[in-house]
């Protein structure tokens, strides 16, 4: 099944890789086919810049996304430029503290994780967008999390593995505890 | 044939040479050549072929590119590699040519108009570069293979077809943009100072980087005759008697007017390290033992 | 021959058809590349630049397209296998040296990956509006080979491709990418180099004293030598004779002309390639190439649904053209339906060799993005009911 994921930021959030390691996790570690399709060009450097991944189990034909089921934002104008094309039923990943989730949809699914809190007690806000990642891991499960954690060690700079993964199964746990507490 | 008496001695020229030395380094097959009677370009050519001969190059390692123009035919006439490609890239071919097999000594002979005008990025950035390569310009201050039009050295004042009324843009100071622009050895000659511009080649040559002779050679056809300036011979005749050899002169001062004064000499000659050493260099430091130094 | 393990980045990795392009490079062998930056295709020569240093390979950043394209064919007579890249103005500003590339018959590679036009247009979203130009924008009669990946693993593939067929047939060959699938990231494959065919330069091997630089081979592909080889070539984009001196006459331009016209259209059947699905039993027949032919897909699925006989023809290699397949479809009597992103290049192709038989319908784009895939279904549609 074709799954259309789009992720939205401000430049320096590391939106782009976050496309790059979801579309990595999936394609080389995870047996699925991906695209990922990033914006460029000054739009890319904006307040809202975005990274588009294509899911699927059968390879991918048209390469753009059209209605994502899923949409993982990390600032106030990503929410607000891209949370309406959300399909309806689908889930969207809010960071707490950066994302006031004005005029919620009512036929969307809402998470949000104070990532930027949790990368900061990790000692660089930096990682903001690998938490994000775990958590999106944990509450959407479309990439098996253990391809994801090895496509964050492939992609983030030498050196800093230990503390991505540090990030990423911080936003993970968190997105676990959720879920329990949510079907509660 | 004896030492010609047209400037002081700088060779000594044997007794017992064969009727033309420079056969050897011509396509005898393709003879006769498309110049015009008492052009300077042969002569400039003949200058190579006896600076060659003297080189001690391997003559199967020396490759010539030429430009489009009159000049630009030299290429074809010469028994080396040879290359005749586009108006104005002559520069970015060798530059291709010499980085992907450095063993070559790469020439490129052109003119004024080729080199300058359409041609003249290549130029500025090859010397900036310090390419590893000799450009021969041959400046007849005119477009010839055209008609005579109007160039980027042509004097203020001259006329053209393109400029009948007469040339009131500024012309190049050739030697001056070429120091300007890094190149390692700057000379001027005119088609007049044979044994000169023989010299300078061979230095040329030798010449590790970014080497460049600007010639001056009359054009009887076009630009002698629409200036009223007599045919070929009258201008060396002119050469010989208003040029002022002055080397290691500032090369601003070395500007052309308009049947002025002609400041000829070799102006620039030093040392800067060529792009290739550059580059292996540069490499070497920063991947260590993992860069193999390239050598084509 | 096999690949060059050096440089062989074996293995499946997550490229973008920009970074696929330059792997796809690096292992057909390429070691001179010269190019000027210019979006979308920068990242061609980003990472050649990084690559090359440790795989014996030279990059240089020329000072514009103009050098770029003449620099590689000095590199192409130096020996090497040589590449450059470019996309929009760019291409544009290289047309003289595809020009050059064919009348001297030197072997290389030119990438254009296509941006809207014309002029500055949209230098950030694809098109496919330099198909024309690809095949006729130098001056002058002369052929060229080009091919059109659809995805990242393509733009490995048919990078290696093209060097292959340069060499082969002595002859630019433009790889005709575009900002979505250069941009686009997916798995690319790298095979282990001993699986990677590469096909060398066709080096004269006969006595020196026989040697003429321009004399063909049965199939009219002359066999090379390079400078410093001791041949004494001359090299030039005049009309000349086989031993390469210019010949100034009608007599040398109908020797020379015909036949870089003619190698490649006389081995034409051995350069095509395209693929089908579900052709045979088909009443319309989507001719795509490039993202188009991803984006057309969709279309098809949803009108073999409906119970529509639709069949897809994917241009893999765009020129030389398969005229004789078009022919051949339009004979059975297959409606044929083109869907581009320009206003209609490959259709004129597709027009022209189906000579009116059957309905023949332009799905056009004007760039920008892709098509939505109902335009084309629409366009199948309507020929089936109109038919």
């Amino acid at each position: 099944m074709r799954t259309e994921i789009k992720i939205g930021g401000f430049g320096g959030q590391g939106v782009i890789l976050s496309g790059y390691i979801i579309g990595r996790a999936a394609a080389i570690y995870d047996n699925k086919y991906s695209t990922m399709i990033q914006a460029f060009g000054p739009e890319a450097r904006g307040s809202a810049c975005s990274a588009q991944v294509i899911v699927d189990l059968e390879a991918i034909a048209y390469p753009y996304i059209t209605t994502p089921q899923i949409l993982v934002v990390m600032s106030q104008e990503a929410y607000t430029k891209f949370s309406p094309e959300l399909v309806a039923g689908g889930i969207l990943v809010t960071e707490e503290e950066l994302v006031v989730p004005h005029s919620l949809r009512k036929d969307v699914i809402h998470y949000s994780i104070p990532a930027m809190r949790f990368a900061e007690d990790l000692g660089k806000k930096l990682v903001i967008n690998i938490v994000m990642m775990g958590f999106m891991t944990a509450v959407t499960k479309l990439i098996d999390p253990e391809a994801m954690r090895k496509a964050v060690i492939a992609s983030v700079p030498k050196g800093t593995e230990e503390l991505n993964l540090k990030a990423f199964d911080k936003g993970y746990e968190y997105g676990l505890e959720m879920l329990k507490n949510k079907s509660n | 044939m004896k030492g010609v008496e047209m400037e002081d001695q700088m060779y000594e020229i044997e007794e017992t040479m064969p009727l033309n030395p420079v056969e050897s380094f011509l396509r005898m097959d393709r003879m006769p050549h498309i110049w015009c009677p008492s052009c300077g370009i042969g002569t400039t050519v003949n200058c190579f072929g006896r600076a060659l001969e003297t080189s001690g190059l391997d003559m199967d390692k020396v490759a010539i590119v030429s430009g489009i123009g009159c000049t630009g035919r030299v290429a074809g006439y010469l028994n080396l590699d040879s290359f005749h490609t586009t108006h104005g890239r002559p520069i970015p071919f060798a530059t291709g040519l010499k980085l992907a097999n450095p063993e070559l000594k790469v020439v490129v002979y052109s003119g004024d108009g080729d080199l300058f005008a359409i041609g003249g990025n290549h130029f500025i950035h090859a010397a900036r570069r310090n390419l590893d390569m000799t450009v021969i310009c041959v400046n007849n201050f005119i477009y010839g293979m055209t008609g005579g039009q109007v160039a980027p050295t042509t004097p203020i004042s001259a006329t053209a077809t393109t400029a009948p009324h007469g040339n009131f843009e500024q012309p190049f100071n050739l030697p001056y943009l070429a120091e300007s622009c890094g190149a390692v050895y700057v000379a001027r000659w005119t088609a007049y100072h044979v044994r000169y511009l023989t010299k300078a080649i061979k230095e040329a040559l030798a010449k590790k980087g970014f080497s460049f002779i600007e010639v001056l050679a009359p054009c009887p056809t076009l630009y002698s005759r629409r200036n009223k300036l007599g045919d070929g011979l009258d201008q060396m005749v002119f050469y010989k008697e208003h040029s002022e050899i002055q080397h290691n002169i500032d090369t601003k001062t070395a500007t052309l007017d308009f049947q002025g004064k002609i400041i000829v000499g070799k102006f620039v000659d030093k040392e800067r390290p060529d792009y290739l050493t550059l580059m292996n260099e540069h490499y070497q430091k920063k991947f260590g033992d993992k860069y193999t130094p390239y050598k084509g | 021959m096999k690949a060059d393990p050096k440089g062989v980045l074996t293995g499946a990795h997550f490229l973008d058809g920009d970074h696929a392009c330059s792997e796809g490079a690096i292992s057909a062998g390429c070691r001179f590349v010269a190019g000027y930056p210019i979006t979308p295709s920068t990242e061609v020569v980003e990472r050649i630049a990084e690559r090359f240093p440790l795989v014996g390979g030279v990059f240089i950043q020329m000072e514009d397209e103009i050098a770029s394209s003449i620099a590689i064919l000095g590199g192409a007579w130096g020996g090497k296998k040589v590449m450059t890249v470019t996309s929009g103005p760019g291409f544009s500003l290289m047309m003289e040296h595809i020009g050059l590339a064919a009348m001297t018959e030197t072997p290389c590679v030119f990438v254009d990956v296509q941006r809207a036009g014309p002029s500055t247009g949209l230098p950030t979203q694809p098109a496919q509006g330099d198909m024309m130009q690809a095949r006729w924008g130098s001056h002058g009669d002369y052929a060229i080979i080009a091919l059109c990946p659809n995805s990242p693993q393509e733009c490995y593939d048919l990078t290696i491709k093209a060097f292959n067929l340069a060499e082969q047939y002595r002859v630019p060959v433009l790889l005709m990418m575009d900002e979505c699938v250069g941009h686009m990231t997916e798995r690319v494959i790298i095979p282990p180099a001993e699986e990677i065919e590469i096909t060398p330069r066709r080096f004269y091997d006969g006595p020196k004293e026989d040697f003429l630089l321009f004399k063909p081979d049965a199939d009219l592909v002359p066999p090379m030598v390079k400078a410093g080889d001791g041949y004494r070539i001359h090299v030039t984009g005049l009309t000349h004779d086989e031993k390469g001196y210019p010949h100034m006459s009608p007599t040398a331009q109908a020797k020379l002309i015909p036949r870089l016209v003619n190698k490649i259209k006389l081995n034409a059947d051995k350069i095509i390639e395209y693929k089908e699905d579900q052709v045979e039993g088909a009443d319309v027949v989507v001719v795509s190439y490039g993202i188009t032919s991803r984006v057309a897909l969709p279309a098809i699925e949803q009108a073999r649904k409906e119970g529509i006989k639709v069949g897809h023809l994917r241009l893999i290699v765009a020129w030389p053209f398969p005229e004789k397949r078009i022919q051949e479809l339009a004979a059975k009597g297959k409606a044929l339906v083109v869907p581009e992103l320009n206003l209609g290049q490959i259709f004129y192709e597709v027009e022209r060799n189906a000579y009116g038989k059957v309905p023949v319908t332009l799905v056009p784009h004007p760039g920008g993005t892709v098509h939505n895939p109902k335009e084309i279904y629409n366009a199948i549609k309507s020929i089936r009911h109109g038919g």
